[in-house]
């Protein structure tokens, strides 16, 4: 029996044993030295399968879609995470946590505009992953790029280091956490590509709360997925259309790409 | 010349129990604002998501930069074999470990985690500069220790020399680290220049060795010890070297930025901005910090210990002017996310608006109480153990010194 038949039975075996209702909470490992409490309706990944690299997950943005004026994303994003939900306001608009941004541009050639929103895009080569001393900030083998609150001490470099300032620091104590995303004051987080959901074994298919706000608002300008599956959606749209990656010139080879800019 | 005689300082006048008393006080200052920072969070600070390293670390920075070049000194009597330094070389080491921990405390204490250091200290990523760090800022207390045991320890004097190689090579490793922390973050206009290892390494000559003039003069002032001319000639000598060294780097760092295209808005910024980054660089730093003190040096002036005094002084000031340019003025430079874009509209200041950076109380005084642990440890140590001639008199030290 070959190791990836194992674990599809350790699986099946693992899913029917907590769908009795035996288990309410355990810890989901999610990468060494990783974990979120879980709670009753997320369940844990089966029992031997590990995150690889036959996936990469990212995302595709059609700018030309996303609507100027339109932050379901964010709104999206902040429910999903609980951000933004009121318990940050000591600190300072410049301090508060940012997940993902909506951002207007113009191009200053030729006047075109654009809007779109902008998070962590999870590189292939992360500068934050590199820069960090404790190894807090990492990336995951099917390219999610996440922070590890149990060893980030709380240095800030990995906000240095990232060309996208899509990372923010916890300015303050908070209270009204979502279990999707433990957060701490004193510790730096991101967007999570929404690893709950990905990780998710009932979740076949998992979509990002940005995603899917956006496609709730009809503009469909987010698509998630895996970039490896040739049957996926973005797979596809990314063989058919030219996309761009935001500071392609640094060569990080984001997993969050951009139509229309 | 004649043998060289270490004695601890007497440390029973009710100056020395002030000066314990206002380093301490500063240091207890600081240490209320920490509790202030990490009790509330950092929301107390002026540093925020777009600044996010802010006074702090301009002294931490500093601090341990200052640590390396004060090695020099013992260096140059070791590594060189100038006979004069030698004397010296037990107050450079104990000065170089107390800029470092000076420097490291405030580094730690400033920390979103500032418990978590056994974390820091057990979990490392090889590939990042900080953990390079973390290992070199460590093994150079070790190292300096060492080298400081062979120094004092008559049987051990030996090995002294091999010690002394070792800390040298050590100290050079770990500037080049403390420079590259800058010099590796691509991401950011400001820096992403190799050039940064070695300016960090020449500002550490200099800043180091401001330093162990103003310990050197005050102490054997306090002290009411000889202290001779020729020594501190050559001293002062050498830090208008290194201070020429350190504009030319400056110069050069500058220059290059200004011949690429991609640089001209941060240059611009930093060299003929409105912000205060601009004031900053050329009156404290160039003016204030370089070439006032050159002038002392190279002038009549210097003939007066005053005016040395001064010229250290400026060259700290100045050196804290750098680091304040780089680090805060490197950041508060908007991140060219979109280049050839212009942002019309962002919830999460992107736009291209300069970041604004109020340095709040407690984070200044933390800063400064770097400085004043620093001092504490000279003071303390020089209290205890042997670290200072009794005499530093020309005739003492100089093999050439004719009366």
């Amino acid at each position: 029996m070959s190791k990836t038949e194992t674990a599809e039975t350790n699986g099946i075996s693992r899913r029917k044993f907590l769908g009795t209702g035996i288990a309410s909470a355990a810890t989901v490992s999610l990468a060494p030295g990783v974990s979120f409490i879980n709670l009753a309706h997320a369940q844990p990944k089966p029992a031997g399968q590990k995150v690889d690299d036959s996936k990469r997950w990212g995302m595709l943005i059609d700018t030309n879609k996303c609507a100027k004026g339109c932050d379901a994303c964010v709104k999206g994003c902040n429910d999903e995470h609980n951000l933004n939900v009121g318990d940050e306001d000591l600190s300072r608009p410049e301090q508060q946590s940012q997940w993902i941004r909506k951002v207007d541009l113009r191009d200053k050639l030729t006047g075109h505009e654009s809007s779109l929103p902008l998070m962590c895009v999870h590189c292939e080569h992360p500068p934050c992953v590199d820069v960090c001393p404790t190894g807090a900030s990492f990336k995951r083998e099917d390219g999610i790029v996440l922070v590890d609150k149990h060893i980030c001490i709380g240095c800030r470099y990995c906000m240095m280091a990232c060309p996208y300032k899509a990372r923010s620091f916890i300015h303050e104590e908070l209270t009204m956490q979502s279990e999707n995303a433990p957060r701490g004051k004193g510790t730096v987080e991101s967007c999570t590509l929404c690893v709950h959901r990905v990780d998710d074994p009932n979740n076949a298919n998992p979509i990002t709360a940005c995603a899917e706000a956006c496609n709730k608002e009809g503009h469909e300008a987010i698509i998630f997925g895996d970039i490896k599956d040739s049957n996926s959606e973005i797979n596809k749209a990314l063989k058919k259309y030219s996309t761009s990656a935001i500071r392609e010139d640094l060569k990080l080879n984001p997993g969050v790409r951009y139509r229309g800019i | 010349m004649k043998k060289v005689n270490y004695l601890e300082i007497e440390g029973k006048s009710g100056g020395f129990f002030l000066l314990l008393a206002i380093l301490g006080g500063i240091i207890f200052a600081g240490l209320l604002g920490v509790y202030h920072m990490e009790h509330n969070g950092h929301y107390v600070t002026g540093m925020d998501n777009q600044i996010v390293w802010g006074m702090p670390h301009v002294f931490a920075v500093f601090l341990i930069v200052a640590a390396s070049g004060a090695l020099n000194v013992a260096s140059i009597g070791t590594v060189f074999g100038k006979v004069m330094y030698k004397p010296l070389g037990r107050l450079s080491s104990l000065l170089a470990i107390a800029l470092l921990a000076g420097g490291l405390m405030v580094l730690v204490l400033d920390l979103g985690r500032p418990d978590r250091l056994v974390v820091a200290m057990t979990y490392y990523n090889f590939k990042s500069i900080f953990a390079w760090n973390i290992i070199l800022y460590n093994g150079f207390f070790a190292v300096v220790i060492v080298y400081l045991w062979m120094m004092m320890q008559q049987s051990m004097n030996k090995y002294y020399k091999a010690a002394g190689y070792f800390a040298f090579f050590w100290r050079l490793i770990l500037t080049t680290g403390t420079g590259s922390i800058f010099g590796f973050l691509v991401a950011r206009t400001a820096y992403d220049a190799a050039l940064m290892a070695p300016m960090f390494i020449i500002m550490s000559f200099a800043f180091g060795l401001a330093f162990f003039l103003l310990v050197l003069m005050l102490g054997y002032h306090w002290t009411e010890r000889p202290l001779g001319d020729d020594i501190l000639r050559r001293l002062k000598n050498l830090l208008g070297v290194f201070i020429g060294a350190i504009l030319y780097f400056v110069a050069v760092y500058h220059l290059t930025n200004l011949y690429a295209t991609e640089h001209h808005g941060v240059e611009k910024f930093i060299l003929a901005g409105d912000s205060v980054h601009t004031t900053i660089f050329w009156v404290v730093q160039i003016l204030l910090g370089s070439i006032a003190p050159l002038m002392i040096i190279y002038s009549k002036l210097s003939a007066s210990r005053f005016w040395i005094g001064i010229a250290s002084l400026l060259v700290i000031i100045g050196g804290l002017a750098q680091m304040y340019v780089i680090i805060i003025g490197g950041q508060a430079y908007p991140l060219d996310i979109f280049p050839g874009m212009e942002i019309i509209n962002s919830t999460f200041a992107d736009g291209n608006e300069y970041h604004q950076y109020y340095p709040s109380l407690s984070e200044t005084l933390l800063g400064l109480s770097g400085i004043a642990a620093a001092i504490l440890i000279v003071t303390l140590g020089t209290r205890i153990l042997k670290f200072l001639p009794d005499s530093l008199a020309d005739k003492d030290i100089n093999p050439h010194h004719k009366d």
